[in-house]
């Protein structure tokens, strides 16, 4: 990568406007995501935080404004150059049910034309970086999985050619509580060994503090804070404030730093 | 017992029929998929494209499909009798299941998983073909085989129309009033569908997503079909002798053995003969001959003149002949002389009430008529020298309008004491068989039917040969001949083939 790609934003947001009909779910956005790090967006249902990810990967187009990824304008991108290097992690997973584990892994390789050899190593490497042994899971159908295990195979996937941008939308959000930390907890480590951007959005708070560089709050389609966790969680903004409070349930934000995993346990 | 028997003696021309059968409904399934297939695609991709698609096939699909053989007859490129219409209506037939469950299959793919596939930036090609198409595969094949099985039960009514297949026997045994023949066409079309139906189950299941060896069971699944489907094709087209001389038929028993009568005369002179028998009524075959799809077949004086030429009833023989003779020369048809036998109609009653009444002429139920049912085939109550001219010429006032039924069942409803009296043919093997009696024309109303071979003036400038032969036949057959060879066949149930060999032997 050439060294002026360092400062121009993976992702921006410059003005962005999007509505469903009349309903307007993103509104005046201004966004900048820096390469390599991880921003964590919640907010409640319906703000718009799946919509700003579609943004990003030209799974729409904005109404207004515009976005850019790698200082180019998604209207400019080739849809199908753009997505493919763009990994795409969503609650429902959408695992191909006629494919094995491995063959969901490197549909990917596949499409951008990999070797069959190459295609496997990466197959069997991404099945142990998700904590999958490669022997017992590779064959497998997703009928056959849990949740959970299908939800690591949808992160495999989505890193399979090593993409510069890892979309995540609301990723553990069908998993049972249990499931759930193990798999944050899961692609914390994940992450270390991963220079990948990455954007999650979701509507649990703990999961944004413990997951993101930097957090955003999505409220009525306007970003109204995105700050490191630790600057969040002492924010004065009433406005954020009182947001965070409702949306963490029997536990006030303020009082934790770093929010430990042990919360929902 | 019988039904064994039966297949055992006729066991070439079943598998003849079986074939054709299977060619017929593989044609045609192939073609269907090949238009429903896409159809189905754009159906489920474009509901807009797709709704008034969808109507379409489900009107074809609405039509009787006697109706729509009919309606598919005179279209130029398609009509004409044969198994080119047969095939275009299968077609149509199966169009509907096929694009319908196509679109089903590929409209329940679960949401989620189409969009990890345009997320991960496949094309909408690669989608179709690696997401879409292998996850709708179970519901199309559940498409075709829906489409496969009523392929094979809509197939046995092609003979009607002259394609041949198991729809013969069927037919044939309706002629007859014999279930026996019935059911040795029905039986294997119903084994045929059972077959194709458990074939395309096990299909369907092995294909459902999350099965090992999917694609191994598709390769094998499409080798199968391409090697049977080859097969059936190869046999099929075949059987069409580009170079043989076509001899057709109307679709009773009297009708088949004549064209049988023509067909073997020709092969014993080694001239090559393709057999498109039972073809229906006359105005299929008229239309037949004057569209070229045959070149032979026997017609009736009586019947051409009135029928076909729309003219007044003629009594005189001579007169009837010389005047069919120009008229079908200009249509480039040539009438040759009449084989012997007149196959008028016969006005016929039971012989218990004939003997009981003293009934010998047809004056003589002028009494009775006031109190008698008539039944009637469906000619007879239409034409203008049938039922409406036999009336006014007898002064006949039926107590109630006449039961009007499928000519070969109206006998069995007069031996069954459905009907009193009935319009027959002089020359049907029944008359003997059910005791019936045949009522004398005393006033001559009925014009003389003398069956005499049409045959296209081309074929016998091309080939003089061919007039030779049938000049052989002129006046041999008399019309206790025909009566003969007809109980042979409606009565004792002989084999048509063998029935005229034995006749043509007998000739020499």
């Amino acid at each position: 990568m050439a060294p002026s790609d360092a400062d121009v934003p993976v992702v921006a947001f410059v003005s962005v406007r999007h509505a469903y009909g009349t309903r307007v779910v993103l509104n005046d956005l201004n966004l900048s995501i820096a390469r390599g790090e991880a921003l964590a967006l919640v907010g409640r249902s319906g703000t718009g935080k799946s919509t700003l990810l579609k943004l990003i990967n030209r799974l729409l187009l904005p109404e207004a404004g515009t976005v850019l990824v790698d200082g180019r304008d998604t209207r400019q991108w080739d849809p199908i150059e753009l997505r493919r290097r763009t990994g795409y992690v969503m609650q429902e997973v959408g695992l191909f049910p006629h494919l094995t584990v491995e063959d969901n892994v490197t549909l990917v390789p596949r499409l951008e034309g990999w070797a069959d050899a190459r295609r496997h190593t990466r197959a069997l490497e991404l099945l142990a970086l998700v904590g999958l042994p490669p022997a017992e899971f590779a064959g497998r159908w997703p009928h056959e999985l849990s949740g959970g295990q299908r939800q690591r195979v949808g992160v495999a996937r989505a890193l399979a050619v090593d993409p510069p941008v890892l979309l995540m939308d609301e990723p553990f959000g069908a998993l049972d509580p249990m499931t759930r930390v193990e798999l944050r907890d899961e692609f914390q480590r994940i992450r270390r060994h991963l220079k990948q951007t990455v954007v999650l959005v979701t509507h649990d708070v703990v999961e944004a503090f413990a997951l993101g560089d930097r957090v955003g709050v999505l409220d009525d389609g306007r970003l109204i804070a995105c700050e490191t966790p630790d600057r969040l969680a002492h924010t004065t903004d009433p406005r954020v404030r009182q947001f965070l409070d409702a949306l963490v349930p029997g536990v006030r934000v303020s009082t934790v730093d770093r929010l430990p995993s042990t919360v929902t346990d | 017992m019988r039904l064994l028997s039966f297949w055992a003696s006729h066991s070439s021309e079943l598998a003849a029929m079986v074939e054709r059968h299977l060619f017929l409904v593989a044609v045609s399934t192939l073609v269907a998929i090949a238009i429903g297939l896409p159809a189905g695609i754009i159906a489920a991709h474009r509901p807009r494209v797709g709704r008034p698609l969808l109507a379409v096939a489900s009107i074809a699909q609405t039509v009787p499909s006697l109706a729509l053989l009919g309606f598919l007859l005179p279209i130029p490129f398609i009509g004409g009798i044969g198994p080119r219409i047969a095939v275009v209506a299968l077609i149509l037939y199966a169009l509907l299941p096929i694009v319908r469950s196509t679109a089903a299959g590929l409209k329940s793919i679960d949401r989620a998983v189409i969009e990890s596939g345009v997320a991960m930036g496949m094309t909408k090609g690669q989608l179709l073909w690696l997401v879409e198409l292998p996850l709708a595969l179970p519901s199309i094949v559940a498409g075709i085989r829906i489409a496969t099985i009523v392929g094979i039960g809509t197939a046995t009514i092609a003979a009607a129309i002259g394609a041949g297949g198991l729809g013969e026997y069927i037919f044939r045994g309706l002629s007859m009033v014999d279930s026996t023949v019935i059911l040795a066409g029905a039986i294997p079309a119903a084994v045929l569908a059972l077959i194709a139906d458990g074939s395309l189950t096990w299909l369907e299941r092995r294909l459902s997503p999350g099965r090992r060896g999917l694609a191994r069971t598709t390769a094998i699944a499409i080798g199968a079909a391409a090697v049977i489907s080859v097969t059936v094709l190869a046999g099929g087209f075949a059987s069409a002798r580009p170079d043989a001389i076509v001899i057709g038929s109307k679709n009773f028993t009297e009708q088949v053995l004549l064209g049988e009568l023509l067909a073997q005369t020709l092969e014993r002179r080694g001239i090559p003969v393709t057999r498109r028998l039972n073809l229906g009524g006359t105005f299929i075959c008229d239309s037949a001959i004057r569209s070229g799809d045959i070149d032979a077949y026997v017609e009736y004086t009586g019947t051409a003149f009135t029928a076909i030429l729309k003219q007044p009833v003629l009594k005189d023989p001579d007169a009837i002949l010389s005047n069919l003779r120009d008229a079908y020369s200009r249509g480039g048809l040539s009438v040759l002389a009449p084989l012997g036998f007149n196959n008028t109609f016969a006005i016929l009653v039971r012989r218990s009430d004939a003997d009981a009444l003293g009934l010998r002429t047809i004056g003589d139920l002028r009494a009775l008529a006031g109190r008698w049912r008539p039944g009637f085939g469906y000619e007879f109550a239409e034409r203008g020298d049938g039922y409406a001219g036999l009336s006014s010429a007898y002064g006949l006032q039926f107590a109630q309008p006449p039961r009007v039924m499928e000519l070969n069942l109206v006998y069995r409803a007069l031996a069954t004491n459905q009907v009193d009296v009935i319009a027959g043919d002089a020359t049907s093997g029944l008359v003997k068989a059910l005791e019936l009696a045949m009522l004398a024309d005393d006033r001559g109303y009925f014009p003389p039917y003398h069956a005499v071979p049409i045959v296209r003036s081309a074929v016998l400038l091309r080939q003089p040969e061919i007039g030779d032969a049938f000049a052989q036949l002129t006046g041999r057959i008399s019309e206790d001949d025909m009566r003969a060879m007809n109980a042979a066949v409606d009565v004792e149930h002989r084999d048509v083939a063998a029935t005229v060999r034995d006749f043509l032997s007998r000739l020499r």
